[in-house]
């Protein structure tokens, strides 16, 4: 099952990669993965999806916190939460194309951010789902670039991740 | 405040911490700090010939102690040789905090002579590491050091320094913090009062219980805990090959050592127990041998451990406990006392007839062959000479496994052996540290001619220091364990596993580095010349055995099966 398990690192110089360290020394998978300081300069915020079942994921929360630059971390899957993620795609375009994707990004509710004679570059967020749905619905055109920055999220309601 | 540069900042600092003894070796990214060393005479530096030795004699200093082991190497290979110790100590949640050099902070990152990234090779294998980007982190940077090595889940921390920030010419303010708090890092105190009454519940009402004791018992000082438990009780107890000691050997409610080399019965009482107490042990492989559906069918299992990370990692919990093991027994030896429910002695009578019945086999017998000295012979020889109670310290091997079963350790702490990580050659520098730690007591080396040979450089030091450590080696001319797995699972194909005919006289050998030595071949001298070896105090001997070449370690667990499934001898299995 997939789960977004987000973490509050210190913003220390090793801190990310003991965190990568750990998923390939255990044999655990990254998805993706995101990173950046947060409104307190000291925390970094990493977001990070895996798959695995749930004896897996308990082995993967237990020893992400065991890292002592961890300060804090919650599995998001386990409780309604907020996902989005944001891709840059880079289309080439000519013609009758040019009119196809502009509808298409519309009702997926993206924006073209870049325009030339021949290239497109589309913005998008939303859940992962919806970005590879935008991609299969590209099907038919030249997709030159796709770059995506990975899952971040946010619990529901009052629930926080914070000091 | 005083001034002092970053030099004399670390190894002040290491004073201030407690520090009396390191164990290191010089070279180019660490001469500032050897040049503060020799300024000053509180903190005593042991000289070793390779920087794998000096990790292993911290370990071995910290394993008898309880105290930190502190190391210092220089950069690039110093920092690499050590590795191997850091593994070995992490694996085995030996608190360690480990120093070393650095090419200057300009030159990191130019791939500049005796330049690894440290921080980085070493990250897999350590509980937390440090770079020293300025000289007055110094003092804060060791404060956290020894305060994560030491508490929690104990282990080995590593501080990178780079030459410049311990420029001898640049001083800065240095005042050692009293206090610190770490807001990313708090293990806990103690555990948690429900799930204790749970387990006490559980362990009260139980038929055919079993207290399965592992290195966390020892390193978490949970001894005499454990011992009051499992007496107030009477329930049997079996400890894993690295908390022996925890629980007195001699006692009658002590079953052995349980897993892969363990005693019959206690693995049967294992297999068929209906309640099992796990306390500082983690489900290791050798105990609960690879196929994990067939560990203890019928058991009910509650798990006391520091690391919830170990907690239902390979056998899942009934009830977990996280906490240190002392508080945690502490707490459940006064519930026991206060609780309304009462062990069943009817069971538990039925219980140990079963066990003793068990017992009969006396798994562990071996039977004389003329004059052939077989090693468990000497296990037991070096017992009685040395009347139980010898720091006995050990390479990776039969031996091990023999010291390990014939040796029989009532008190914690005696018992120094490389379980998790495996690592030959860790014996001989081990033994210094614990005979540096307690130079009067007997330390004995229990060592292999194949072991004994990955860190025979130490000799040296050993005579530098005018250590008196006893070598036992058991010669059997062959790298024994792997030959047994050869012989059992290969057809008998030694591959790579004999050398006979290129083996140095390590008589000659210890006399070359100023030692004495002493072969023994026939049975009937055996233990003679063992207590006069043992009677030289001030000497380190060499005591090389000549041992029946054909023995293998029984019981042995039968790959894939049961804790109930063993090979007892070359013919016989479960």
């Amino acid at each position: 099952m997939r789960r977004i398990v987000s973490v509050l690192l210190e913003n220390e110089p090793g801190a990310l990669s003991r965190v990568v360290g750990l998923f390939s020394q255990r044999n655990y998978n990254i998805n993706s993965l995101t990173v950046a300081p947060t409104d307190d300069e000291t925390l970094s915020r990493l977001t990070l999806t895996t798959v695995g079942d749930d004896r897996k994921i308990e082995q993967i929360v237990k020893h992400l916190n065991k890292i002592v630059d961890v300060v804090k971390l919650v599995d998001l899957t386990e409780g309604s939460h907020v996902e989005r993620e944001l891709m840059l795609i880079k289309v080439k375009v000519s013609g009758a194309q040019r009119a196809e994707v502009m509808r298409l990004t519309e009702i997926f509710r993206g924006e073209i951010v870049d325009v030339t004679p021949t290239i497109y570059i589309v913005q998008m967020t939303g859940t992962s789902d919806k970005l590879d749905a935008f991609i299969a619905a590209l099907e038919g055109t030249t997709i030159l670039e796709v770059a995506r920055t990975g899952v971040s999220g946010i619990s529901r309601a009052e629930k926080t991740l914070s000091l | 405040m005083e001034m002092l540069s970053g030099g004399d900042m670390l190894i002040r600092a290491l004073h201030d911490e407690g520090v009396e003894l390191i164990f290191g070796y010089p070279g180019g990214a660490a001469l500032h700090i050897y040049d503060a060393i020799f300024n000053q005479d509180k903190v005593e530096h042991i000289l070793v010939r390779h920087e794998q030795a000096a990790t292993h004699a911290a370990d071995g200093y910290a394993r008898a102690t309880g105290k930190p082991g502190v190391v210092l190497v220089t950069s690039g290979p110093g920092a690499t040789n050590a590795i191997t110790g850091i593994a070995t100590a992490y694996m085995d949640s030996i608190p360690m905090v480990v120093i070393s050099g650095q090419v200057t902070r300009d030159a990191i990152g130019s791939d500049a002579f005796q330049e690894t990234d440290m921080v980085g090779v070493s990250r897999p294998v350590v509980k937390h590491s440090f770079m020293a980007q300025k000289a007055e982190d110094i003092p804060s940077i060791v404060k956290k050091a020894f305060h994560i090595a030491t508490t929690g889940r104990p282990g080995p921390v590593v501080i990178d320094i780079p030459k410049d920030v311990t420029e001898p010419s640049e001083q800065y303010p240095y005042e050692y913090p009293e206090t610190l708090k770490i807001r990313s890092y708090i293990p806990p105190q103690k555990g948690h009062t429900g799930q204790i009454k749970k387990a006490v519940e559980v362990l009260l009402s139980a038929k055919k219980p079993i207290i399965y004791a592992g290195g966390g018992v020892i390193q978490g000082e949970g001894s005499e805990e454990v011992t009051r438990l499992a007496r107030s009780l009477g329930y049997p107890i079996t400890n894993t090959l690295m908390g022996l000691g925890c629980y007195p050997a001699t006692d009658k409610q002590f079953l052995g050592m349980l897993g892969m080399h363990g005693t019959y019965e206690a693995n049967m009482a294992m297999h068929e127990a209906d309640v099992i107490l796990a306390v500082g042990a983690r489900f290791d492989d050798r105990v609960t041998n690879s196929d994990v559906s067939k560990f203890c069918p019928n058991a009910t299992i509650l798990h006391i451990d520091i690391d919830p990370a170990s907690i239902s990692k390979t056998v899942t919990a009934h009830v977990p406990i996280v906490g240190p093991v002392k508080a945690v027994l502490k707490e459940m030896n006064e519930q026991i006392k206060a609780s309304s429910t009462k062990v069943d002695k009817e069971a538990l009578k039925t219980w140990w007839e079963k066990i003793d019945h068990w017992r009969e086999r006396k798994c562990l017998e071996v039977a004389a062959e003329g004059e052939t000295i077989k090693p468990q012979h000497v296990i037991q020889a070096l017992y009685e000479v040395t009347n139980g109670d010898a720091y006995i310290t050990s390479d990776v091997g039969q031996h091990q496994m023999f010291a390990a079963q014939h040796y029989h350790f009532d008190k914690p702490r005696r018992w120094i052996n490389s379980g998790g990580l495996g690592t030959m050659g860790f014996g001989l520098p081990a033994a210094m540290g614990v005979q540096l730690a307690y130079p009067d007591a007997t330390v004995a080396c229990v060592t292999g001619e194949g072991s004994i040979q990955m860190c025979i450089q130490e000799l040296a030091t050993c005579k530098q220091c005018a250590l008196p450590v006893k070598i036992v080696n058991l010669n059997n001319e062959a790298l024994g364990m792997v030959k047994q797995w050869q012989d059992m699972q290969y057809g008998g194909r030694h591959s790579q596993s004999t050398y006979a005919d290129s083996l140095p006289d390590f008589i000659r050998l210890a006399e070359a580095y100023g030692h004495e030595g002493v072969r023994i071949e026939k049975l009937s001298e055996l233990k003679d010349k063992l207590a006069e070896a043992f009677a030289k105090k001030d000497k380190l001997v060499f005591i090389d055995v000549a041992v029946d070449q054909s023995e293998h370690v029984y019981p042995m667990a039968i790959k894939g099966g049961a804790m109930s499934e063993m090979f007892l001898s070359k013919t016989e299995r479960t």
